[in-house]
């Protein structure tokens, strides 16, 4: 067929430009849930522990809400469980990685050098999601063969392996989707995050009462509820996987229509027109950013403030579980928090918070590489603003940015989670600072970002590699027994477990101090250094 | 004209890890004069600029731009020119026409009357996206966002490299005017025909060194003439005149480059044997340009032999 002339060459180009990328997330998210599988292993060496386990994640919706539904008591099951975010996260990296391949050159430019070599029209696309796809079978695989190196039922396994696959295979397959409807990677992106999005918001609401209650059927709406209804460990579901080659069969076929239908270059929604000549107010650098920025920002904090009422509003019920649950009690206390069981909830989470904020604060940090590497900060830096007030003007959103999306957040929790305990005016306050305590930590990310851009231009994405080795000691680091000058390299591990917990403010004022430091030194470098650019 | 040249830049040198981008370059624009900064990709002409910016920190040399230094003075410097891009790219959400104000206001204000004018004659509309512009498009946004500002020095890196043929021929003559306004530019171009046709003096840079420089009159009477000749019968002794090059002789037929003091000793020897039609051009600034990027290739001349660098 002609239109797919030349997709061999792309899955080629595609494999050697993300030759780091791939393998890298394809490993990390087949090690995790083996690293729990591990870790569960250690800590509930038995069958009644795992029981006694089981019999609590069942009777704590705010857990099924965020990770999921749990089909039964044993290692795998609840490894699958405990592991349940993978699925989201697998679906995130397929989505991005087929829109990255697809859209994202489009908007460069890029496939118009390839569409004048002997490229099928079809090609690109192919190619994006054939490499997607293989990638998600690859990572199921290397995930059942270490789930079976555990000593795991091998059935299960490669049940459990396949469902994390399907779960990447579908939102590739939602991300070819987007790919096809905007003009702009940017707007491709948030409507495929947008779906992922709802599908993580139908799943979590759908499995908050259990598999007996009444909404379950909210999460047979979600792909990812889908993925875990496979019922890997637990008497699997094989047929499930029908309906997950449909979906993806059937996104496919409306992609590849939509790509027949349209031009290069061009989306399925027309372009809007912009304004002839521009506002009052876009004179300056910082309000160049704000339009640059805006968009993630607003995300971001609406992203943040949803899960944040998501687990204001289930994090009452964890308190009201079986009290004989000791071996939970000691896990979440192991995550944080001393007194009451639903503060220590709030403050486990509440490191998740921060670790999404993080992310933030590196991704609107790092945009100043963005501009610089795209070759928009020259024309900028071509006038007279300056390298520090246009370097600040984006450095303000890296620690503002994720601040306010905290602090947001924070309020929507304490104001949900005290609606439903009845104490609005109690609540707020305690848990805000619950939020409000993290932002020290994450601004050692942004400072760390800044400073990279500004030293180490290069080498600026290490900043990501910082925080998945925070995230790592933060999350799983006590779990493994880490010793605590290790932990203690983490930003995170120094932030008191609020709500609980007292807050004493010198490790906070060394955090923003070393925030400082480091950001004033990424501004100094910048200062002084060429301006790198790959072209 | 006034003492201090625009651009006065001498021994600058640049390297990017093992590659010596700029080798002990000299460079003079004079003010009020439209200097055509030529060579082909990789020569060093964007890096130049790039210096002149203060974007990049030269490793040695000395470089002023409009009295000042580049790299300390460079927003005060910067408020007083306007740059254009080889490669123009745009933030994807904003419009046309939001960039272009934009990149005036940062710069310290552009002329409205100016700017509707230029949107007008490069057919450009500014409420497209960003996004949506082709290269040739980019490239206008980012001409009518320099043009259109009050500035005394206009740095042009390859401005009409996506232009088709009747927005390259605005260009021109909005050059013109610019130049009869008394703006200073540096065009750096490996177009040969847009150089000639704009500029008073040019500059020609072959791996990150300037090797000639001067008016086109002055480079032309360093060069070599071209003459087409129809004979009475063969000629002799051709061969072996000093200064004679690329020599063709196809039975009466002649057609060879002489270097031009060498002229006369020529066309004695043509004469002697009959001239019945005789055709002389001065050098292009294309010949003058492939004489010093042809040296390097061995064997490339006898034959006559030309290679396509521009277009």
């Amino acid at each position: 067929m002609t239109t797919l002339a030349g997709t061999r060459g792309l899955i080629r180009l595609i494999l050697r430009r993300d030759r780091f990328l791939l393998p890298l997330w394809v490993l990390v998210l087949a090690l995790l849930p083996i690293e729990t599988a591990a870790g569960i292993n250690q800590f509930y060496d038995t069958p009644a522990a795992l029981r006694e386990l089981y019999g609590t994640i069942t009777g704590t919706p705010g857990l099924l809400a965020m990770l999921g539904p749990v089909f039964g008591a044993t290692l795998g099951a609840i490894t699958a469980w405990r592991a349940g975010l993978v699925f989201t996260v697998v679906g995130l990296a397929s989505l991005l990685t087929v829109i990255r391949h697809t859209r994202s050159d489009e908007e460069a430019g890029r496939r118009e050098l390839l569409g004048s070599t002997v490229v099928g029209r079809n090609a690109p696309l192919t190619a994006a999601l054939l490499v997607t796809l293989a990638a998600d079978l690859v990572l199921g695989a290397v995930l059942a063969a270490g789930m079976v190196g555990l000593g795991l039922p091998a059935t299960g396994s490669v049940a459990y392996g396949l469902s994390v696959a399907a779960a990447g295979w579908m939102f590739a397959a939602v991300g070819a989707v987007a790919a096809q409807l905007t003009d702009g990677a940017g707007g491709a992106r948030g409507i495929a995050l947008g779906a992922l999005g709802v599908a993580y918001m139908l799943r979590a609401a759908g499995d908050t009462g259990g598999s007996d209650s009444g909404v379950g059927w909210l999460s047979w709406l979600s792909p990812i509820g889908w993925a875990q209804q496979t019922r890997s460990y637990a008497d699997e579901r094989w047929w499930v996987f029908a309906l997950v080659v449909a979906l993806v069969v059937l996104l496919a076929t409306v992609a590849f229509a939509l790509l027949a239908r349209r031009d290069v270059g061009a989306g399925v929604m027309a372009a809007r027109l912009g304004p002839a000549t521009a506002a009052a107010g876009l004179r300056s650098p910082l309000a160049l950013a704000w339009r640059l920025h805006r968009t993630a920002l607003i995300a971001w904090t609406a992203g943040l403030a949803l899960m944040g009422a998501l687990i204001g509003s289930v994090a009452d019920s964890v308190k009201n579980m079986a009290s004989e649950s000791s071996q939970l009690k000691d896990m979440l206390e192991r995550l944080g928090g001393e007194k009451v069981l639903s503060d220590a909830y709030i403050a486990g989470a509440m490191v998740i918070f921060a670790l999404a904020a993080a992310g933030y604060a590196i991704q609107a940090t790092l945009r100043l590489r963005t501009e610089e590497e795209g070759l928009r900060a020259e024309p900028v830096l071509a006038t007279s603003v300056g390298r520090v007030r246009w370097a600040f003007s984006h450095l303000l959103f890296g620690l503002l940015g994720p601040a306010l999306a905290l602090l947001v957040a924070g309020l929507a929790e304490g104001l949900v989670y005290g609606l439903v305990v009845g104490d609005v005016g109690g609540e707020v306050p305690r848990v805000l600072a619950g939020a409000l305590v993290q932002v020290p930590a994450v601004l050692v990310l942004s400072g760390i970002a800044m400073a990279l851009f500004g030293l180490l231009p290069r080498l600026a994405s290490v900043s990501w590699a910082a925080l998945a080795v925070s995230a790592f000691l933060v999350l799983i680091g006590p779990l493994l027994r880490l010793s605590h000058w290790l932990l203690d390299v983490a930003p995170f591990s120094h932030i008191p477990k609020v709500p609980g917990a007292d807050v004493s403010a010198t490790p906070l004022a060394w955090l923003l101090g070393i925030a400082v430091v480091l950001a004033a030194a990424g501004l100094a470098g910048f200062r002084r250094r060429d301006l790198v650019s790959t072209a | 004209m006034t003492a201090t040249p625009a651009i006065a830049v001498s021994g600058l040198v640049k390297t990017f890890g093992p590659t010596r981008a700029l080798d002990g370059l000299d460079l003079t624009v004079n003010t009020g004069e439209v200097h055509g900064f030529l060579g082909p990709n990789g020569a060093g002409k964007t890096t130049t600029i790039r210096v002149l910016l203060g974007l990049l920190r030269a490793d040695a040399g000395e470089a002023r731009l409009l009295g000042g230094d580049p790299w300390r003075d460079a927003t005060g410097l910067h408020r007083r020119l306007a740059y254009v891009p080889g490669d123009v790219t745009l933030w994807p959400s904003l419009s046309g026409g939001e960039v272009i104000d934009l990149l005036g206001r940062l710069r310290g204000g552009l002329d409205p009357k100016r700017r509707t004018e230029l949107l007008e004659r490069f057919d450009l509309d500014p409420r497209k996206k960003a996004r949506t512009y082709s290269k040739g498009n980019r490239q206008k946004v980012a001409l009518i966002a320099a043009l259109a500002s009050d500035v005394e020095l206009l740095l042009l890196d390859e401005p009409t490299a996506g232009l088709d043929p009747l927005m390259e021929a605005a260009f021109r003559e909005i050059i013109s005017q610019e130049r009869s306004g008394g703006r200073t530019v540096l065009l750096s171009s490996h177009i040969l025909a847009e150089v000639e046709a704009l500029c008073e003096r040019v500059s020609i840079i072959r791996a990150g060194r300037v090797v000639e420089s001067g008016t086109l009159a002055e480079l032309r009477h360093l060069t070599r003439t071209s003459i087409s000749a129809e004979l009475s019968g063969p000629p002799t002794g051709l061969a072996e005149l000093p200064g004679v090059h690329d020599l063709q002789l196809d039975g009466t037929r002649v057609h060879l480059q002489v270097d031009s003091d060498k002229l006369d000793g020529v066309l004695r020897q043509l004469t002697a044997a009959g001239v019945r039609t005789l055709t002389s051009r001065p050098p292009t600034l294309e010949e003058l340009f492939l004489r010093h990027y042809q040296a390097d290739e061995p064997a490339a001349s006898g034959n006559g032999r030309r290679q396509e660098v521009a277009r």
